[in-house]
């Protein structure tokens, strides 16, 4: 799907943006993004990591301190809010309290001065888009959290935006319904074929819903890729770190020999990782292990690296068995086993053999925490 | 059946579980109650007794039978509206009652209480107490006429009769420019001698032109105040409290200062040019000058519930409604305004009731044509010493103030006030 996006003219263009409050430092450093047409993408990133200053400065709420952002072709730096055509769904969802859910929905249509019949119609079928058919005559005040939601983003879809912005929508709910609302956002998304740029700091949510996650840190883009590239193949440690479960381990590199390194680890152990982002031969590296990817038992003579280990502890999820073992001077290394393998010798205390492919070792550059 | 299967309960003694209950919440009911009682026993003394007080003297009138009992016995059976005088044992009566008051000195005051009724019954009495202590017998009638015409006039013993009940309306009537003729019609005043009603009139519109004058300054002080970072908030909010730690004396006065003829705001003028020296302005000791200093000094009980719902509409309304389309205009007047209405319900009538009773204000700066109901309610407490109609007047205004408040209830809805 990226793939096809990548031709032609974006819909959203972010070139070289800047944005500073203080005149003394920048929230966002030099960014550069392009949203193709019809696409779900995700600003991911900590508070403070200036996802939601983007959001804001495309949404015309904070003006770019420097470079320019484009949505269809034309400029949007001088157009004000109100004229940008942008839905936008808002943290504490915004709805006013004064009117009714109808009221609400037909608010941006009053504004664009459309016929009444019209006005109901659209407000009607918003309506039925998010299963809230008979609440048209209620207060926001009287609806579940779940609907306040879901009367927010059809509000931000009735009058077909150019473009939705969601900052954080799903924050206020509880976890099974936030996964709910998750879907239905999805599925809106995929029935409407609209652009939607999403923000938020819940990295499943991310995963799960987009085509694309950009993911922030410091002002800067770290990753822009698609959930399984951000996960599977992570471009530095920050990456690697800030997404799903990852296993350090520190040293310096010995070698390059093409897309691989060897590198000596701390603890002496000499192995070999895919080369990704290290400063270079004679450099410190941190090298990042999925744990679902370190293999034991039998699975570990199909492995490149091996190496030897002591079991810590052991914790029954069900599912799998999360180990914790002491790996190569570091006794925060963590291996999911599922629950139908052989378990074997996995007892506190134990010394085991484990090991894992070389192109699921990544060598990154090393972060300045570790 | 629900009932009777929860009597049934009993707590561990045998005892129903009812009573037990009770028992336990007796003691925090007791201590609540005890609480209370400081404050309930203030708000009795401060505020029911007085109002209970100001309200029973605005129709009692117990003081014509008091001093004059046999007169007001005599005069029962006599028939008002014969166009006789009354017969010799009423004047006998009188003469009696005269001589009783004269030594306990009380004729005067039942001529001032009547004087307010028809004016030069105080001087009758006043002259009477003496000359009827010369009348030794009978016939009382034509002595006590020859003493003084007036008792001659039938009006003088209709008045008396009218006035001799314990309770009268006699005030209301007054405090509305009314009164009750002799043959018990109700008549009132032309319209140019209309005092009161005009001044409750102008009470009211000047009270609703300081709300207005305090709803147009206020609200964009308290939607800067609201939105502005705490910190220069927090200023804001200091500058606009600074006038209450200004005696309101001080305050009042420096109005006369600052618009006075030869005052400031008049030098400046003139220095401008934008008017002469002989056109200078006069805007103070008349309505002009009370509308502006109330308006000052009754700004910040606008300000303040103002601020307080403002600070409670979130920014991302105002960004929801432009985001959704509106100019920030409409988005304004539609999504931020209807959400303060709380605030300017209770800032207006906090004004309007604070401003309809103003005194000090008026009297200061409001020279003739500026004065309040207020001011009269006062003249006649400190000048006329006519208690019964300050009382009057008083009530009438209570009602006024209710009226309002019911009004504003039915209207907005008492449960939308906001004030913090």
């Amino acid at each position: 799907m990226t793939g096809d996006q990548s031709t032609g003219d974006p819909f959203v263009r972010f070139q070289e943006v800047q944005k500073s409050y203080d005149g003394e430092t920048l929230v966002v450093k030099n960014l550069n993004l392009d949203i193709a047409n019809g696409e779900f993408l995700t600003m991911l990133g900590p508070s403070g990591s200036g996802k939601t200053t983007c959001l804001m400065m495309l949404a015309g709420f904070e003006t770019p301190t420097h470079g320019k952002i484009v949505l269809d072709g034309a400029p949007l730096n001088d157009v004000p809010p109100h004229k940008r055509d942008i839905g936008m769904v808002f943290q504490n969802y915004a709805l006013f309290p004064h009117m009714t859910v109808a009221e609400n929905l037909a608010f941006p249509l009053h504004v664009r001065k459309m016929g009444k019949a019209e006005v109901e119609q659209r407000v009607q079928r918003a309506l039925d888009m998010v299963q809230l058919g008979p609440f048209g005559g209620r207060r926001p005040m009287q609806l579940s959290g779940g609907q306040q939601q879901r009367v927010a983003v059809a509000r931000a879809l009735v009058f077909d935006p150019k473009l939705v912005l969601m900052d954080e929508p799903l924050g206020a709910l509880d976890k099974q319904l936030r996964e709910q609302m998750q879907f239905e956002i999805k599925h809106i998304h995929d029935n409407l074929g609209i652009t939607v740029v999403y923000v938020t700091h819940d990295q499943s949510e991310a995963l799960t819903m987009s085509n694309r996650i950009a993911v922030f840190n410091d002002g800067i883009i770290q990753q822009l890729a698609p959930p399984a590239d951000l996960y599977e193949r992570p471009d530095n440690a920050f990456v690697a770190q800030f997404i799903g479960e990852n296993n350090k381990l520190t040293g310096k590199v010995s070698a390059v020999d093409g897309d691989q390194c060897s590198v000596e680890l701390e603890s002496g152990e000499k192995v070999t990782a895919m080369s990704i982002s290290h400063s270079g031969v004679g450099q410190p590296t941190m090298l990042s292990i999925r744990p679902e990817r370190v293999m034991i038992g039998d699975d570990v003579k199909d492995c490149d690296v091996h190496v030897d280990a002591r079991v810590q502890e052991l914790i029954y999820l069900g599912d799998h068995i999360r180990t914790r073992l002491t790996v190569c001077g570091r006794d925060d290394f963590v291996v999911k086993i599922p629950n139908s393998t052989d378990r074997a010798g996995l007892v506190p205390g134990n010394e085991i053999s484990l090991g894992w492919r070389t192109r699921d070792c990544r060598a990154l550059d090393m972060p300045d925490n570790l | 059946m629900q009932n009777s299967a929860s009597a049934a309960i009993v707590t561990a003694d045998g005892q129903p579980l009812k009573v037990s209950l009770a028992r336990a919440l007796r003691r925090q009911r007791m201590f609540a109650l005890a609480l209370v009682a400081p404050l309930f026993i203030f708000v009795a003394i401060s505020f029911i007794i007085p109002i209970a007080d100001m309200l029973f003297r605005s129709v009692e009138n117990g003081i014509v039978e008091e001093i004059l009992p046999q007169t007001v016995k005599a005069l029962e059976s006599w028939d008002e509206t014969s166009g006789e005088l009354p017969d010799e044992a009423v004047f006998a009566a009188m003469v009696a009652d005269l001589k009783v008051a004269r030594k306990e000195r009380t004729n005067t005051k039942v001529g001032q209480r009547l004087n307010y009724e028809r004016s030069g019954m105080s001087s009758l009495f006043r002259g009477a107490g003496r000359k009827a202590g010369r009348i030794k017998e009978a016939p009382y009638k034509e002595q006590l006429i020859k003493s003084d015409k007036d008792w001659g006039k039938i009006v003088t013993w209709q008045v008396i009769k009218q006035f001799s009940p314990n309770l009268t309306p006699g005030y209301y009537l007054a405090s509305v420019d009314a009164m009750q003729t002799p043959e018990g019609e109700i008549r009132f005043e032309d319209s140019e001698k209309a005092i009161h009603t005009k001044l409750f009139i102008r009470t009211m519109i000047m009270s609703v032109v300081i709300t207005l004058m305090t709803l147009l300054l206020g609200f964009p002080i308290a939607y800067l105040i609201a939105t502005q970072p705490a910190k220069i908030g927090n200023l804001l909010i200091i500058l606009v409290l600074l006038p209450f730690w200004t005696s309101l004396l001080v305050r009042t006065t420096s109005w006369i200062a600052l618009l006075q003829q030869q005052g400031v705001i008049n030098d400046i003028l003139v220095f401008i040019g934008i008017i002469s020296d002989d056109g200078r302005l006069t805007m103070i000791h008349n309505a002009t000058g009370s509308v502006i200093a109330m308006t000052h000094i009754l700004l910040p009980f606008m300000v303040l519930p103002l601020y307080s719902v403002m600070k409670t509409v979130p920014p991302t309304y105002m960004r929801a409604a432009t985001s959704l389309g509106a100019h920030p205009w409409p988005a304004f007047w539609k999504v931020y305004f209807p959400n303060t209405v709380p605030g300017i319900g209770a800032g207006a009538i906090l004004v309007f009731i604070l401003a309809i009773g103003y005194y000090i204000t008026p009297e200061l700066v409001g020279g003739t044509s500026g004065t309040f109901i207020s001011n009269r309610i006062a003249f006649h407490i400190q000048n006329s010493l006519n208690w019964g109609l300050a009382a009057a007047l008083g009530a009438v205004l209570l009602v006024i103030v209710l009226v309002f408040y019911l009004l504003y209830d039915k209207i907005v809805g008492i449960d939308n006030m906001k004030l913090g």
